[in-house]
């Protein structure tokens, strides 16, 4: 049998001496969609921007294996390359790059790992043009330096086009939803529903059960206090919903 | 030393100069009066306070004339000698030159007022619609410290439309002072895009002083950038001189090693309903240092002025060092004024999320870097001048390929 995809066990980590992530064990196989929930300040962002390596998170104990291979063996862009991709939370803007430039940049590092020939900016704006043309968005900020002043539901919007342009085996959102309004939260929902597929894994971090009605995940796991404290299937989003956190016998603020 | 300098004057003034028309005498007269009187500027006044010109006094310059060269030039533009307008043409200079650039405004300009002698008029016809940017270039001659005086005068008259690429160049061995003066008359509807480019070498001392008139309904799009030199002291003075006159300030310097740029603007609303963007970016390496003061003075009576100022400096290693200084000066009270100024590193979150998509840290820091640049230079409007400095900016930097 193949291993999974993502496998974390009791994964400790710590930022700035405190220790939020204490003991999560996780398992996600290859075309599986799994949410995590959780009240604030239960871990659920520093996990997501831990596994795609970020720099103020150390991790203290317990292990990440990504397709067999040791997570934290790889860089940030050596994770990418090998598919894994985090759609922010706070999306970063960049002065002076263009969207597409930016983009461009971004597969052709991928490419130049997997050995294919780098795109020119022709070839790449035909890539882009299907790629917008599948989730049914229009190129207006492609020329626009990357997120710079784009509103909320731009810059969300803008991660869900990398993502569908970088084809990552598996996609963490961490907490994608958060200031969207409903309009553009289906449109966010509806183009990662697009790109679902049997060779791809999505790991959508979210506060709220709203988003898991138009992401229907496989699978729920609450995440309180730095622990999984429950794993359940869709059922389990809306339990929550219902009861809030802590009448669903999960710690920390509702 | 400000006596060697006196001294040159004399000398200059008895031989190359004394055939010039009393005219030209006088002005030359009162303005090396003004430079014996106030001297070299030093580090105690506010306006130098962080450039210090000492080891420009010390040196014992020699006066030369720059090597002009001039790009072909368009129907509906005149473009002269100093010296074959000052036969031409002399009602035409005497209403312009020095009038904008006052020989009060720094010891340097009046210094270089002194000296006038050595530059290039451009004067171009009403309603003319120049096909063809107009390239001007001055270079530093070789030889034991040459101090030259680069005079231009810029005259945009009703309605016409034109571009210009003013460049300083020169050889990176020599011990020099360039300090030149520019004025620039952009007249009632006319539009003016001028790219600023000085790539002088590491020895080479750039002191410059730019003086922009703007009438009724003017244009102008201004970008300087700072790519050479050792050390650089541009002072920019814009008079928005005609309601509905508007003015994009636009600077770059790329600096690196023990280079030190000094960017003092002033942007004189002096009439209603003009707008003003300002957008100074700078990167620094090595142990350079850069310096922004920008002043923007809101006459009374100039309502509804739109002026907006940003300053962004990157500093790449931790001995560069950047100043920023945004002074505003409002005496009107129906106007919108904002500035904002940042100094620091790359910002550690941009740079994990590039890496996030794949780019190499080096490619990510590179990419942020020229971001900086790009910004600035995504606003040259002159055919070829962005594709150059890009292209010079991504060498210098290692960002490869095209923007695209």
């Amino acid at each position: 049998m193949t291993p999974p995809l993502l496998e974390i066990k009791n994964l400790h980590a710590t930022v700035e001496g405190n220790e939020i992530l204490k003991g999560v064990d996780l398992t996600v196989r290859l075309g599986e969609v799994h949410a995590i929930m959780g009240p604030n300040g239960s871990g659920k962002s520093t996990l997501a921007q831990l596994l795609a390596g970020h720099p103020a998170y150390t991790v203290t104990a317990g292990s990440v294996r990504y397709e067999g291979k040791d997570l934290f063996e790889l860089d940030p862009e050596e994770r990418a390359r090998e598919g894994l991709f985090l759609a922010f939370q706070y999306p970063v803007s960049i002065r002076g790059i263009t969207n597409s430039y930016f983009l461009r940049s971004a597969v052709n590092a991928i490419r130049k790992h997997k050995g294919l020939p780098e795109l020119d900016p022709l070839d790449f704006l035909q890539v882009l043009e299907d790629k917008l043309k599948a989730i049914g968005w229009d190129d207006s900020f492609m020329n626009r330096a990357v997120n710079e002043g784009f509103s909320g539901g731009e810059k969300k919007r803008n991660e869900i086009l990398q993502l569908a342009v970088l084809e990552p085996r598996l996609a963490v959102l961490d907490e994608t939803d958060s200031g969207l309004d409903i309009d553009a939260l289906k449109t966010v929902a509806g183009a990662v529903n697009a790109l679902r597929s049997t060779d791809r894994s999505f790991v959508v971090v979210t506060h709220y059960q709203r988003l898991l009605n138009y992401i229907v995940p496989d699978f729920v796991h609450v995440l309180a206090e730095g622990r999984i404290v429950r794993s359940g299937g869709k059922e389990l989003a809306l339990t929550l919903e219902e009861k809030g956190y802590a009448g669903a016998g999960v710690g920390g603020a509702a | 030393m400000t006596a060697h300098f006196v001294g040159a004057y004399n000398a200059f003034a008895a031989n190359g100069a004394a055939g010039s028309p009393p005219w030209l005498k006088e002005i030359r007269e009162r303005a090396i009066a003004r430079f014996a009187e106030v001297g070299f500027p030093t580090t105690r006044l506010e306006q130098w306070r962080f450039t210090n010109v000492q080891p420009i006094s010390e040196t014992p310059f020699a006066l030369h004339r720059a090597s002009w060269e001039l790009g072909p030039v368009s129907a509906g533009v005149t473009v002269s000698t100093l010296g074959s307008a000052v036969a031409t043409a002399p009602d035409f200079l005497q209403a312009h030159l020095g009038r904008y650039a006052s020989v009060e405004t720094s010891p340097f300009t009046a210094l270089a007022t002194a000296f006038l002698a050595d530059g290039i008029v451009i004067r171009v016809a009403p309603q003319a619609v120049l096909a063809e940017p107009i390239r001007v270039t001055c270079r530093i001659p070789s030889g034991s410290n040459p101090m030259t005086h680069p005079r231009l005068l810029i005259v945009v008259e009703r309605g016409a439309q034109a571009k210009i690429v003013e460049a300083y160049e020169g050889d990176a061995q020599v011990v020099s002072l360039t300090n030149g003066v520019t004025e620039v008359v952009v007249e009632e509807g006319a539009q003016l895009d001028i790219c600023r480019e000085q790539r002088e070498g590491a020895q080479s001392n750039h002191v410059a002083a730019s003086h922009f008139h703007q009438a009724r309904d003017s244009r102008l799009v201004f970008t300087t950038v700072a790519l050479g030199a050792g050390l650089v002291r541009h002072d920019i003075h814009a008079v928005l001189d005609g309601s509905g006159a508007y003015l994009i300030l636009n600077g770059l310097s790329v600096l690196g090693g023990h280079q030190h740029v000094d960017h003092h603007t002033t942007i004189e609303h002096a009439k209603p309903h003009c707008e003003s963007h300002e957008y100074f970016n700078g990167v620094f390496d090595g142990e350079s240092r850069g310096v922004f003061n920008g002043r923007i003075i809101v006459r009374p009576g100039a309502q509804r002025t739109d002026s907006k100022q940003t300053n962004n400096n990157l500093l790449l290693s931790s001995a560069a060092r950047a100043d920023s200084q945004p002074q505003l000066e409002i005496y009107a009270d129906d106007v919108k004024c904002t500035h904002g100024s940042t100094v620091g590193p790359l910002d550690p979150t941009a740079l994990f999320y590039l890496r996030s998509r794949g780019l190499g840290a080096a490619e990510a820091r590179a990419l942020l870097t020229y971001g900086f640049g790009a910004e600035i230079l995504d606003r040259i409007a002159v055919p070829g001048a962005r594709e150059r400095l890009d292209g010079e900016i991504r060498a210098r930097l290692g960002v490869a390929g095209s923007a695209a």
